[in-house]
């Protein structure tokens, strides 16, 4: 099990809450492969990787609203995304990511 | 992910399973690649093999097969200089390292901290405890005592890779002995010897380098 899962279970038994976001799918030359994950505390600290870097500020938005509501969401980001200038991937890739509560 | 699903996986840390996700549904199983004999399940066997996560269509179904395979395993024979670095770069790079040497003066804290030593003979540790499919062995010790017997065991296991530090001289003495001993080409090719991709390395740090970069190059490509 990757770290990642190690985390979330530690800050589960702590009585964090917790969301996890997984690369789904990629095209073109992205950074990280389908099954990166990155786990999101309630206080926004967070473990792992989905990009360079590149998109990881709007993913930890996506998962605390996620650990807000309980609900999965999806996000794509790519350099043809409207949020390019923000926050798109400067490697020219795009993205899919899962956003997920991580709880009974 | 249910928590139920997080637990099950860190009980079974130490084997390959899949957790597979209908991201429409919210749906998601766990799956233990090696005994499901499900279309799904044979799907889940082929991404832990290949150690890639990936969605496939499965009766008008979309899954996301997500790949949780077991840590991987660095087993460094001969507990010297280069051996060092190595385990501490080994252990950046995810995996877990042991580092065998019977000699009580090498195989030491001090100069390994937090990794697992083993002060013992290598084909007696290696038959307790074997190395798998995620394993790589590298042999560093330069005695043909200490060394030739992990080899053995390395060449009887599905390790992925099999290192034997040493000269073109030095490594064709060593293949000698092993045929003697009764391994045949085929077997004698998965020993990559001399070890390392080659980058010019000089320094123990810059050999090491090299032997984790093939050790790379031969798990991923």
């Amino acid at each position: 099990m990757n770290e990642e899962l190690q985390t979330a279970a530690a800050w589960l038994a702590e009585g964090r809450k917790v969301a996890l976001a997984t690369v789904i799918q990629t095209w073109g030359s992205a950074p990280r492969p389908a099954g990166s994950q990155i786990v999101v505390r309630d206080d926004g600290a967070f473990l792992g990787s989905v990009s360079g870097g590149c998109v990881e500020g709007a993913v930890i938005e996506a998962a605390l609203s996620t650990i807000a509501d309980s609900k999965n969401r999806e996000l794509e980001f790519g350099v043809t995304d409207a949020q390019a200038w923000n926050v798109g991937l400067a490697c020219g890739g795009r993205i899919r990511i899962f956003v997920e509560p991580v709880e009974e | 992910m249910k928590r139920a699903i997080l637990d099950a996986l860190t009980r079974s840390a130490a084997r390959p399973m899949i957790r597979a996700l209908d991201r429409g549904t919210g749906e998601e199983k766990l799956i233990d690649p090696f005994s499901d004999e499900t279309p799904l399940g044979l799907a889940a066997r082929a991404a832990a093999r290949t150690d890639v996560s990936s969605e496939i269509e499965i009766d008008g179904r979309t899954w996301f097969l997500e790949v949780h395979n077991p840590p991987l395993e660095l087993v460094l024979v001969g507990a010297v200089h280069i051996a060092q670095p190595l385990a501490q770069m080994a252990r950046l790079a995810g995996y877990g390292v042991r580092v065998i040497d019977p000699r009580a003066a090498f195989a030491t804290p001090a100069r390994f901290p937090g990794v697992a030593l083993d002060q013992g003979w290598p084909d007696e540790i290696l038959g307790k405890s074997p190395l798998g499919s995620r394993s790589a062995l590298v042999v560093l010790a330069h005695d043909p005592k200490i060394d030739d017997p992990a080899l053995e065991a390395a060449l009887a296991s599905p390790a992925f890779y099999i290192g034997a530090l040493g000269s073109k001289k030095t490594h064709a003495a060593r293949l000698e002995r092993l045929s003697d001993r009764g391994f045949d080409g085929p077997a004698l090719a998965r020993i990559r010897g001399p070890v390392g991709l080659a980058i010019g390395a000089r320094s123990p740090a810059e050999i090491a380098l090299s032997i984790l970069a093939q050790m790379t190059q031969t798990l991923r490509t």
